[in-house]
Order: C-alpha cells, then sequence, then structure tokens
C-alpha cells in the first residue's frame, strides 16, 4: 500500500472529516434532539406547540391502539428483512458467480428500477393488486383465491411491495460481500466431506455474515419507518407507526405527540440496531482474546 | 556435509554428489569421494535421494542431476529401458480421460496409473491440464469422456463429498471464520463423529503440527508455513486415501518453501498414502516424487522416476521444459556400431552419439546436450572415441555463484556450457570472454529426441539460436533448474 501522504495523512483526518461531521450535526443530530425535545412539550389547539415542559404526550402513548400498531409495524419490518435476506442471497450467490462481464449487466438489473419514481411503482403495484387487475383476474381464474378476497388494502400487500421496494438494498450489500468471498472455500467444504446445502451454511452465510448485518440493518430499518407502502397498498387493518405519525402531524396537527411517536419508533430502530453492533464487537474483542 | 542412507549399503551425499559407498563414511571426504570412486551409479534409483543418517535427523539432498552420474553406463540403462508403461499400477487410474472447454481440450485422452502410496508428480507449465486432471480426481471437475477409478471403484460420478481423497488447495482455502482448531475438526464434524473422538483426533493433529500453541488463533493471525501445515492436518485427519496437493509451495518464499518440501516428504513417509502432486516447478517434483508425469497441452509427454525425465527426455518438450538444452540439428552420417552413430551436424566435425533410438543412416536426428554436461577448457583435452570435442569462442560469461554459464560461439551454433564452482575451478585461470577453448561431453551425455517440435522452443530459457540470428540472447532471470 503507498504512503498516506500530504492530505491524507493521519494527523489531517480529524479536519477531512470536519465537513461530514458539521454536516451530521446541524442536519441530523440536531433535528433528532429537537424531535425529542418536542415530545416534551404541550401541543396547542392551533397545531403549534404550547409552552413549558410536560410528560403528557408521553402518557397518551398509553393509547391502547398502539401496542397493535407497534407490533404490526415490528413483524413487518422483520418479516420484510427476513424475506429480503432469503431472496438477495441466493441472487448474490448467482451474480457473484456470474463470468464477470454478465455482472454488470445484472448489477444494472437490479439498479434500474431507481430510475423510475419511488411512487410510480407504488402505484404500478396499486394496479396490478387492483380488484379489477389482471393478477387479480388470473389468480381467480385458477381457483387460487376466492373472487371475494382482495389483493390490495392489507398486511400482504403491504409485506409484498415492502419486500419489492427493500429487496434491491439487500442484494447490494450481500452482493459485495459475495463477490469478495473466497469460492475455493465451497470447494474445500466439499472436499472435507460437506454436502452442497452443509457447506453453504457452515461457510458461505459465516463469510458474507457482514453483508448480511449490513443487509439487515438498511432494510429492517426503513421498513420500521415506511410510511407511503401501507398508506397506499395498506387498509386501515395494516397501519404502521409511520401512518400514524402523519395522522397526528397532518391530521390531528399534534406535533408533541408526533414527536413522541418518532421518538417511540427512532428507539426502535437504534435499540436493535446498537445490540447488533455490540454482540459483532463483543464477537470480535472475544475472539481476539482467545488467540492472545 | 555427509549423509547417510540405509539402503544398499550406504548412499553419501557430498554437496551435490549422491554416491554410493560401502566404506565407513568417517573417512570419507569430498576429495576422496571424488578422486577415489568419481561419479557413481546411486543416482538411479531415486529412493536414494531420501537420505537420513543414525541419529534419525532426515535430510533432503537435491535429486541428482545427470552429470553426477558422469561416465557410468547407468544413463544408458535408463535410456534403454523400456518406456515406462502409463499403467504399472492401478490404485488410482484414469481411463481415456478428457475435458475440452469450448475448443480448448484442457485434458486430451489422459490414461494414467498411480499406485498405492506412491509419491506422484504432475509437473507442466500452466495451462497444461495438471490441476484439471487433479480436481477430477478430487471431484470438481467430470471428465467429458473417460472415467476415473479409486481402488477399483469407478468415482466418475462421485461428489467431491463422497471420495475418500482430500485436497490441499493452493492457497489452503482454510476457512477464515473459524480457528485453527475448529479448522482442522472440519471434517470430522462433518462427518457427525462422536464429538470426544473428534477432540482427541485435533489434539493428536495438532501435536503432529506442532501447532498446539496456536490451536485457537485465526487464520489470519498464522504464517504462511503454519498455514500450509493446518491445511495438512486438516485433510489427513479425514484419514484419506489420497492426499492431492495443488502447487501447495506457490504462496511460500523460496527458504519456506525449501523447509516444507521436506516437512511434506516427512509426513509422506509417516501416513504413507498416495500424494498427488501439481507443480509447474522442476524442481518441487524432482526431490519429491517417486514418478513424474510431464504434461504439455493436455497430455502426458513423459512418465517417470525424475532420474529419467531428466537424463532421457523422449521429446524436445521435456527436454526444454525441464533444465536446460542444447539442440542440433542434424542426419546421420553413419551407423559406427551396434552402440553408437556418427552424426553430420554443420560447422561440426564428426560428433558421435550413443544410438539408443536405432537410428539408421540418413536420418534426421535432434541431438540434445544439457550445458552442465559440457566441459570447458583452455587446455586441449585427451580426446577419445568417447568423447566428442570441439573449439569455441567465448562470448560471454555469467557468474551465477555455483556455477558460471559460458555463452560460446561454435560454428554457427551459440551454446550454453556450465561449469559448476569447486576450489579446483576458483583457483584456475579464469575463462575470459573472446577466449578460445575446448568443449568436451561424453557420447553418452548427448541425446536424440523421439519427438522434435520448433515451438517448444519458446520454452527454453536459451532458445537454439544460430550466430547471426540475433544479439547475444538474454539471460533469462530465473535459473532454469529452479
Amino acid at each position: 500500500m503507498a504512503e498516506a501522504r500530504g492530505l491524507l495523512e493521519p494527523r489531517h483526518e480529524p479536519w477531512i472529516t470536519l465537513p461530514s461531521f458539521v454536516w451530521l450535526i446541524v442536519l441530523f443530530t440536531v433535528p433528532a434532539a429537537i424531535v425529542f425535545a418536542i415530545a416534551f412539550k404541550p401541543s396547542d389547539p392551533y397545531g403549534g406547540i404550547g409552552a413549558g415542559w410536560t410528560l403528557q404526550t408521553l402518557r397518551s402513548l398509553g393509547d391502547p391502539n398502539y401496542p397493535a400498531i407497534l407490533w404490526r409495524t415490528i413483524w413487518l419490518s422483520v418479516a420484510t428483512t427476513a424475506l429480503c435476506l432469503v431472496l438477495a442471497t441466493p441472487t448474490a450467490y448467482f451474480m457473484a458467480r456470474t463470468p464477470e462481464r454478465w455482472r454488470h449487466l445484472l448489477l444494472l438489473a437490479i439498479i434500474v428500477p431507481f430510475w423510475t419514481s419511488f411512487l410510480v411503482r407504488i402505484f404500478a403495484w396499486k394496479v396490478v393488486l387492483h380488484p379489477e387487475g389482471l393478477l387479480k383476474r388470473a389468480l381467480v381464474a385458477l381457483h387460487v383465491v376466492p373472487p371475494e378476497a382482495s389483493l390490495l388494502y392489507n398486511a400482504g400487500a403491504v409485506l409484498l411491495v415492502l419486500v419489492y421496494t427493500e429487496l434491491p438494498f439487500a442484494i447490494l450489500p450481500i452482493y459485495a460481500a459475495a463477490e469478495k468471498f473466497d469460492f475455493k472455500l465451497l470447494e474445500a467444504a466439499r472436499d472435507l466431506g460437506a454436502g452442497p446445502l452443509r457447506t453453504f451454511w457452515t461457510v458461505f452465510l459465516p463469510g458474507i455474515r457482514r453483508g448480511l448485518l449490513t443487509a439487515t440493518l438498511v432494510t429492517l430499518i426503513p421498513a420500521l419507518g415506511s410510511y407511503v407502502v401501507p398508506d397506499l397498498v395498506g387498509g386501515p387493518t395494516s397501519e404502521m407507526l409511520g401512518n400514524k405519525i402523519a395522522q397526528r402531524t397532518f391530521s390531528d396537527r399534534n406535533l408533541p405527540h408526533a414527536s413522541a411517536l418518532s421518538a417511540l419508533l427512532a428507539l426502535a430502530v437504534l435499540v436493535p440496531s446498537a445490540a447488533a453492533i455490540a454482540l459483532e464487537r463483543g464477537r470480535r474483542a472475544r475472539q481476539r482474546a482467545e488467540a492472545a | 556435509m555427509t549423509f547417510l542412507a540405509p539402503k544398499d549399503g550406504l548412499s553419501i551425499a557430498c554437496d551435490n554428489f549422491v554416491i554410493l559407498e560401502d566404506s565407513k563414511p568417517a573417512a570419507l571426504t569430498h576429495e576422496f569421494i571424488r578422486f577415489r570412486h568419481g561419479p557413481a551409479v546411486a543416482a538411479e534409483d531415486a529412493k536414494h535421494t531420501k537420505i537420513r543418517d543414525r541419529s534419525r535427523l532426515r535430510l533432503l539432498v537435491p535429486r541428482p542431476y545427470g552429470h553426477y552420474i558422469g561416465q557410468s553406463h547407468s544413463v544408458r540403462r535408463l535410456r534403454r529401458r523400456p518406456r515406462a508403461p502409463h499403467a504399472v499400477s492401478d490404485f488410482i487410474q484414469f481411463e481415456d480421460v478428457s475435458r475440452h472447454y469450448g475448443s480448448v481440450r484442457a485434458v486430451d485422452k489422459v490414461s494414467l496409473g498411480i499406485g498405492k502410496g506412491e509419491f506422484f508428480s504432475l509437473l507442466g507449465p500452466s495451462g497444461c491440464g495438471k490441476t484439471t486432471l487433479l480436481r477430477m480426481l478430487a471431484g470438481f471437475e467430470r471428465p467429458d469422456t473417460g472415467r476415473v477409478l479409486l481402488d477399483g471403484q469407478d468415482i466418475t460420478d462421485l461428489p467431491p463429498e463422497r471420495r475418500k481423497v482430500n485436497t490441499i488447495f493452493q492457497n489452503y482455502a482454510l476457512f477464515p471464520h473459524l480457528s485453527v482448531r475448529q479448522n482442522i475438526a472440519f471434517g470430522p464434524t462433518v462427518a457427525r463423529r462422536p464429538r470426544r473422538e473428534v477432540d482427541d483426533e485435533v489434539e493428536k493433529m495438532l501435536a503432529l503440527i506442532q501447532m498446539r500453541d496456536h490451536a485457537e488463533k485465526r487464520i489470519d493471525q498464522i504464517s504462511g508455513g503454519q498455514k500450509q501445515r493446518v491445511a495438512i492436518a486438516r485433510a489427513l485427519i479425514n484419514k484419506p486415501a489420497v492426499l492431492l496437493l495443488d502447487e501447495p509451495l506457490a504462496a511460500l518464499d523460496l527458504k519456506l518453501r525449501q523447509r516444507m518440501l521436506i516437512e511434506l516428504d516427512m509426513v509422506h513417509d509417516q501416513v504413507g498414502i498416495t500424494f498427488i502432486f501439481v507443480t509447474h516447478d522442476q524442481g518441487e517434483a524432482m526431490s519429491l516424487a517417486d514418478r513424474v508425469a510431464v504434461m504439455n497441452e493436455g497430455r502426458i509427454e513423459q512418465l517417470g522416476r525424475p532420474v529419467e525425465i531428466y537424463e532421457a527426455p523422449q521429446t524436445s518438450f521435456v527436454s526444454a521444459f525441464i533444465g536446460d538444452s542444447n539442440f542440433f540439428e542434424g542426419v546421420v552420417a553413419e551407423v559406427v556400431d551396434a552402440e553408437h552413430v556418427r552424426l553430420s551436424i554443420d560447422s561440426f566435425q564428426d560428433l558421435y552419439a550413443f544410438n539408443d533410438k536405432g537410428l539408421h543412416q540418413g536420418e534426421r536426428v535432434y541431438l540434445s546436450v544439457r550445458p552442465e554436461k559440457i566441459r570447458i577448457s583452455r587446455d586441449r583435452p585427451l580426446e577419445g572415441r568417447d568423447h566428442n570435442t570441439t573449439r569455441a569462442v567465448v562470448d560471454d560469461v555469467i557468474y551465477l555463484g555455483t556455477h558460471t554459464r559460458f555463452w560460446l560461439r561454435a560454428g554457427e551454433y551459440r551454446l550454453a556450457v556450465e561449469q559448476q564452482h569447486n576450489r579446483f575451478v576458483l583457483d584456475d585461470l579464469p575463462i575470459r570472454w573472446q577466449d578460445e577453448v575446448w568443449l568436451q561431453w561424453h557420447v553418452d551425455d548427448g541425446y536424440m529426441l523421439e519427438r522434435y517440435a520448433e515451438r517448444d522452443e519458446a520454452l527454453m530459457s536459451f532458445p537454439p539460436q544460430r550466430v547471426g540470428e540475433g544479439d547475444a540472447p538474454a539471460e533469462s532471470p530465473a535459473d532454469g533448474r529452479g
């Protein structure tokens, strides 16, 4: 490796990272702190924020509707993440084993949908799943679903579209890990007596662990905060936390309540991510300690 | 340096000599061996280079090259011997095996038998098909045609996990997410052997490879040599019938490579299973293997013991790929007697060669003489029927530590001659550029090739070059004999 020179010398590091640091503080940490703070403010009847501090808003989170919505948000997100990983891992494996010149084409195929607006793609799903849509008619004709069943406006539709939306974000990090994976290791495992499935579980998956971890984070977190998808393809029985936050902000004009919900969601995201990172760190520290 | 081998009396290896000797070893000195016995016949049996002394210290001495044999009759025996049959042994059998990639014939109708317990080497340049052949035995490749048999059983269609064959991969392919111990335990764990048993076996293996203190380390925390040992242990713990080694030393530096060669040889002696060693390095192949198959373009060019491959190459490819050679092109002028022919080669008078091929007058021949077999001197040597003698002018002198390489002009040929250094040579008046010298080689040391292909000249570190075709050839960076 070339020596780091000039600007890239380690002693210059703080200065180089300063811009992004300032950016994060000003545009991310400060707003987040403000949102957290507003949760402790009373609301005023005109949709603004009242004076003084109160715990009233936090208490209102005890609304009996919320546990169900929180639970639904979590299971939909976890299911989305799990389905994405299950679909993305073989895809990434296949891509990494494809000859180089085809790989770029496959990569492009995964990125191409992003050229179309997110909203347009979701509306396209609405058309596909529409009660009068082709898919529904075909499924009814094949007696897969009864005519009265609805493909749209339920948790299933939300899950389907969420998986569709998040899948590329799961594929890319797993692919990045799989591309660096030494496929000779699979041969070594087969050579040592492991069957194809066992080789996949005991050698390939551990080998792309980091990609899987990244994929989990980048699908789980957006899924937890999703709002547009359940709003457009979901019904009243498949609302997620994101919808409630929007409702509190736009319909009820109760910013403190929305803030409290947002804080709750942020914690729901932070806690598992922090746990995952701590686990990973602990694992590595343990390994180092064992080796020493 | 004196080492003993308890076989056929005693074998003494002295510097580069490997000599049969029945006297007491203590009395033997370098000079004694050289002057009393001359180059002897021990090199004939490849096993003699595995030398151990009484204190059980095992050492490996480079497999003898031809010039240690000198003018013995063993060279003739080597060349007269019927060509090594392709299936002398039947533990592992490749039957008419082919594998094509598009129009490229990676392996082309190869039939080969390898004996139980043999240390067998597949040698050839990259792309010659040696690795493909190995992968067919491991189960990673299916032959397009032909069969692979192991111990009489057809294993052509068995997946790798169901073959009693294990591989040491080129970069070892150790599992980076597992510790040394877990790597070694992989095979038996997958085979669902009882945990206690696995632990015991792993412990034994760790002791064997002297890695007990490193058992919990991760793979990226151990050195290249240690990695190789772990790879060996990870394979051997499964008690394979055959161990395949795919260029296992390629990733190591020179000194470590030499140490690992010795370790591999010791492991082979200890476990006694069949080793198949794939390499492009002739030094590795020659020093370890009982038999070597030299491969080129998907075919086996020659199969035999290292000494046969070096001393009696059958094709221009083998001759050029193994070691270095001077090539002459000419015609048989006269069949002198049952043993000798006189050759007519432009700009040389009366060159004689040992006629092991039964050539007749007028037949076209390619004569090859290894650079180290030609002796160079300022003074006119004694001439005799046994020797070819010719004059030459020194074009270039290249000092290479263990030996000096001379580039000479003889008639229209440019020749390479190598002279091993010893204190006699160094004390002599050195031969310099533009000196006129005498060259001499024994009739037996020039050999005629059965097959000659012009393109094989590209492999030579000094292609046969006639004066006037170009300037003095550039010295190859790597010494051909590695």
